[in-house]
C-alpha cells in the first residue's frame, strides 16, 4: 500500500511531464510549418529575406539564453563569434566562385600573390562546415578556459569579453592584405552549389535552412537545459560558491557551455551572412553584441522561446522604426534597455507567464510550474545580507 | 639612443596619462560603489561637447579669451558631466545597486539615449524636455500632497511618466514644425565638430635634435597629475571622503553608525562622472570631437581598472601608464627595432612588425593582459579582506 502512495503521485506528475513535452513539440512543428510554407506566400521577396535574417539572430539569442539565462555569464562578445562563423562561410565561397588556381579580386588590389595559408583549407566544403562551428567553438573554449579559470567572473567576465571583441574587431578591420579589412567580404555574387547567392532560389533555400538550424538548436538548448546539465548550470548562476563547496568543478561546465554557445553564435553568423549578402567586421562592433543581450531580456531570460521571440520583435520593430523615423530609433532602443531592466526583469514571456500562465496550463490540462529567474542577488540579497555589499 | 628612450618613454607616458584621466572617474564609480558605467564614455563626450561650446563663446568675444577659454572649459565640463552623473544616480542607478549586470545594462541604454541626444538637440527638443520635467514633477507634488500616495503609487508613478512624456513629445515635434528651420534646427551636426587649442598648446618645446613635446600632451599630463592630487585630498583628506572610504568598507556599518549612504553614492558618482567631463575636455586637445567620442576610450579604461585591480587608484596609475608606454612600444614598431633583423631573429622581428600599428597594438596588449591575470587575476592591487567573491 504505501508504495502504491509514493509512486502514484511520480507516475502522474511523469505523464503530465510527458504530455508536455508532446504539446511543445507540436506547437515547435507547428511553427516551423507555418514558417517554411506559409511566410513565403504572405511576405514579398524583401520582408521573408528579412525574417530570415531576423531567425538568424534568433538563433544566436538561443545561445546567449544558454549563458546568461541560464548560467548567469553576460557576454557582450559574440560579435566574435558570430563574425568567425560568418567569415569561414564568406571564405569559402569567396574561393567557391573562381576558377582553378585564380584568387579572389581584393588580393590584386593589395598585390597579394599567393593565398594566405590560412585560406587554403576553406576550398572544401566538408571543413568549412566544420569550421563555422568549431572554430568559434576553440575560441570560445579558450577564451572561456583562461578566463573560468581565475575565477573571474560577473563583470569583470562582462568586461573581458568585450575587449575581446575591440581585439577581434581591431584584427579584422586592421589586415586589409588578409581579409580585405574594412570592406568585408561579399557573398551576394559568390556561387553556392553552382547557383549564385543572392539569386531567389538560393535565398530560400538559406531561409528553409534556417529555420532548420533555429528549430535544431532550440532542441539542442531545449535538451541541456532540461536535465542535470541544465540543474547544474542553474546552479552556478544562482550560488556558485555552493556548487564548488558541494565538490562540483563549476570551471568545466562554465568552459563547456560558453563553447557551446559560440558555436551555436557562430552557426547563426553563417546563416546571417549568406543571406545579408557581405560580411565586415562591423558585425564585430560593440554595440552589436550588447543588442544581442538585449533581444533576450527583452524576451525573457532563462527562457529560451522568449530568447527567439524578443530576437525577432526588436530586430522588427529596428526595422521599422528606422525606416520611417532614422532619429528615434536609438532613444527607442535606450529606452528598451533601461525599461527591461528596470520595469520587466522577466521579459516578454515571464510577464506573460505570470498573467496569463495558471489560464494557458490548466486549458492545457497542465500542473504549473513556475520557475522564476532568480535574479542576479535580489533572492540572495534578501537571504544573506552580508552579500549585498558586493 | 638616450633621446629615442626618453622620447619613448614622454610618448608611453602621455598614452598613459589620457588614459589615466579617463579611467579615474570609471575607477572611483566601478572601485568605489561596484557600478560599472557605461556611459561614462557619453559623460566624456558631454564633457567634450561644453568645451566646443565654451571654445566658440570664447571665440565670440574675441581678445583673449580664446587663449584662456581652457580654463572656464575645465570647471564647467566637470560641472557639466557631474550634474548628469547625478540626475543619472537619482533616476537609474541607485535602484539597481547590487545587480552589476542590470547596471551595465541600463548604463548602456543611457548611452545610446546620450549620443543620440547629442546628434538630434534642438531648441524645440529642450522645450519638450522642460514641459515633461515640469509636468511629471509637478503632478507627483500634487499626487503626494493631496492623495494617499502610498497607496496609489504603484500604477500612478508608471501613468504619470507616461502622460507627461507623450505630452513632451507631442509639444517637441508641434513647436518642431510650428517654428523656423532656423529655430528647429539641431545645435551639433552628427558630424564631428573641431575644437581648437588656445594657441599656447600648439606647439611644442624641442629639446636637442629630435626631441619634441608637444604642449597638449604635456597638458594632459599636468591636468592628471593635478586631477590624481584633488581626488586623493578629496577622498583622503575632506569628511565626505572619509565617508566614502567607510561606506565602500561596509555599507551596513556605516548606515548603521548614521552615515547617509544614499548621498554618500550620489555623491561618489557624481565626482566620477565629473572627472569624465574633465577628460572629455582634454581629449578635445587630441582630435575632433562627435558623438561617438565614448566609444573610443571606454574599453581602454575599463582594461585599465581591471589590470589594476578595484578599490585602490594607485593600481589604475601604474596600470594606464604600463598600458600607455606598451602601447606605444609595440604600436611605434619599438620592440621590433630592439632586434638585429638577420638570421635567428628574424621571425621575432616579423612578429612584431605585425603588431607595429596602432590597432594591431591593440590586439598585443590584450593578450598580455589576459596573460597577466592567469598570474593575478584580481588585478595589481587586489583588495585585501575575508571576502568569498573575488
Amino acid at each position: 500500500m504505501t508504495t502504491d502512495i509514493a509512486v502514484q503521485p511520480r507516475r502522474a506528475a511523469k505523464a503530465s511531464q510527458k504530455r508536455k513535452l508532446m504539446i511543445e513539440a507540436i506547437a515547435v512543428i507547428a511553427i516551423a510549418l507555418i514558417l517554411i510554407l506559409i511566410m513565403p506566400m504572405l511576405l514579398t521577396g524583401f520582408r521573408l529575406n528579412l525574417l530570415g535574417r531576423f531567425l538568424a539572430l534568433g538563433i544566436v539569442a538561443l545561445g546567449i539564453d544558454l549563458i546568461w539565462g541560464f548560467t548567469g555569464l553576460l557576454s557582450l562578445g559574440h560579435g566574435i563569434f558570430f563574425g568567425l562563423g560568418g567569415y569561414a562561410f564568406a571564405m569559402y565561397l569567396e574561393l567557391n566562385t573562381l576558377g582553378e588556381g585564380q584568387l579572389p579580386e581584393f588580393f590584386g588590389l593589395y598585390g597579394v600573390t599567393e593565398l594566405p595559408w590560412f585560406w587554403q583549407p576553406f576550398n572544401s566544403l566538408p571543413f568549412t562546415l566544420l569550421a563555422i562551428f568549431t572554430i568559434p567553438a576553440i575560441v570560445a573554449g579558450l577564451l572561456g578556459y583562461l578566463v573560468f579559470r581565475n575565477r573571474i567572473r560577473g563583470v569583470y567576465f562582462s568586461i573581458l569579453t568585450q575587449a575581446a571583441l575591440v581585439v577581434f574587431f581591431n584584427l579584422f578591420n586592421g589586415q586589409q592584405k588578409l581579409i580585405n579589412g574594412t570592406n568585408g567580404l561579399k557573398t551576394s555574387t559568390s556561387v553556392f552549389m553552382n547557383q549564385q547567392v543572392g539569386s531567389d532560389g538560393m535565398r530560400m533555400f538559406f531561409y528553409i535552412s534556417t529555420v532548420i538550424a533555429l528549430i535544431a538548436m532550440y532542441a539542442l538548448c531545449r535538451w541541456l537545459t532540461s536535465g542535470r546539465f541544465g540543474r547544474m548550470l542553474v546552479a552556478i548562476r544562482d550560488d556558485e560558491n555552493r556548487v564548488r563547496f558541494s565538490g562540483y568543478d563549476p570551471t568545466a561546465f562554465k568552459v563547456l557551455v560558453f563553447a557551446v554557445s559560440g558555436a551555436i553564435a557562430g552557426i547563426a553568423g553563417a546563416l546571417y551572412t549568406v543571406q545579408s549578402g557581405i560580411i565586415s567586421p562591423q558585425v564585430m562592433d560593440i554595440a552589436f553584441s550588447i543588442e544581442m543581450v538585449i533581444w533576450v531580456a527583452v524576451g525573457g531570460r532563462a527562457t529560451l522561446v522568449g530568447a527567439v521571440l524578443g530576437a525577432v520583435l526588436v530586430n522588427m520593430a529596428r526595422s521599422l522604426l528606422s525606416e520611417r523615423f532614422p532619429d528615434v530609433w536609438l532613444f527607442f532602443q535606450g529606452a528598451l534597455f533601461l525599461i527591461v531592466v528596470t520595469a520587466l526583469p522577466d521579459g516578454i514571456i515571464g510577464w506573460g507567464r505570470r498573467q496569463f500562465g495558471s489560464m494557458v496550463s490548466s486549458a492545457l490540462g497542465l500542473t504549473p510550474t513556475d520557475v522564476p529567474y532568480a535574479s542576479d542577488s535580489d533572492s540572495v540579497v534578501e537571504a544573506v545580507p552580508e552579500f549585498a555589499e558586493k | 639612443m638616450l633621446e629615442g628612450l626618453i622620447g619613448g618613454l614622454f610618448n608611453g607616458i602621455s598614452i598613459g596619462a589620457v588614459l589615466l584621466i579617463v579611467a579615474l572617474g570609471l575607477a572611483i564609480v566601478f572601485g568605489l560603489m561596484g557600478v560599472i558605467n557605461l556611459a561614462h564614455g557619453e559623460l566624456m563626450m558631454f564633457g567634450a561637447y561644453t568645451t566646443f561650446v565654451v571654445q566658440n563663446v570664447a571665440k565670440s568675444i574675441g581678445g583673449i579669451a580664446p587663449d584662456l577659454y581652457i580654463f572656464a572649459a575645465l570647471p564647467l565640463a566637470f560641472l557639466v558631466a557631474a550634474l548628469l552623473g547625478l540626475l543619472l544616480e537619482r533616476t537609474v542607478i541607485r535602484y539597481l545597486y547590487g545587480r552589476p549586470l542590470e547596471t551595465l545594462l541600463a548604463t548602456w541604454g543611457v548611452s545610446l539615449i546620450l549620443i543620440q541626444f547629442i546628434r538630434s538637440v534642438s531648441l524645440p527638443m529642450v522645450i519638450g524636455l522642460g514641459i515633461f520635467a515640469v509636468l511629471f514633477l509637478v503632478g507627483r507634488w500634487v499626487l503626494t500632497r493631496y492623495t494617499d500616495w502610498e497607496r496609489i503609487q504603484a500604477w500612478a508613478n508608471p501613468v504619470f511618466l507616461g502622460l507627461s512624456a507623450a505630452i513632451a513629445v507631442l509639444a517637441w515635434i508641434l513647436i518642431g514644425n510650428a517654428g523656423s528651420a532656423k529655430f528647429s534646427r539641431a545645435w551639433f551636426s552628427t558630424r564631428n565638430v573641431d575644437v581648437t587649442p588656445p594657441s599656447w598648446l600648439r606647439g611644442g618645446i624641442t629639446l636637442g635634435d629630435s626631441l619634441q613635446f608637444p604642449s597638449a600632451r604635456l597638458f594632459i599630463i599636468v591636468l592628471t597629475i593635478l586631477c590624481l592630487v584633488a581626488v586623493y585630498w578629496f577622498l583622503n583628506g575632506t569628511a565626505w571622503g572619509l565617508r566614502i572610504r567607510s561606506v565602500t568598507q561596509n555599507r551596513g556599518m556605516s548606515a548603521c553608525l548614521g552615515i547617509p549612504t544614499g548621498q554618500v553614492d550620489a555623491i561618489t558618482f557624481a565626482l566620477g562622472s565629473g572627472l569624465a567631463g574633465i577628460a572629455g575636455c582634454a581629449v578635445t586637445l587630441l582630435g575632433s570631437v562627435g558623438p561617438n567620442l565614448g566609444a573610443n576610450y571606454i574599453v581602454d579604461a575599463f582594461m585599465v581598472v581591471v589590470v589594476g585591480g578595484v578599490g585602490k587608484l594607485v593600481g589604475s596609475i601604474v596600470a594606464a601608464l604600463v598600458i600607455g608606454i606598451t602601447t606605444y612600444l609595440v604600436g611605434s614598431g619599438t620592440v621590433a627595432l630592439l632586434f638585429p633583423p638577420t638570421g635567428f631573429f628574424k621571425p621575432a622581428v616579423d612578429f612584431f612588425t605585425f603588431f607595429a600599428t596602432t590597432s594591431m597594438a591593440k590586439v598585443m596588449v590584450f593578450a598580455l593582459i589576459i596573460a597577466f591575470l592567469q598570474v593575478r587575476p584580481a588585478g595589481l592591487f587586489p583588495p585585501k579582506g575575508r571576502s568569498v567573491e573575488l
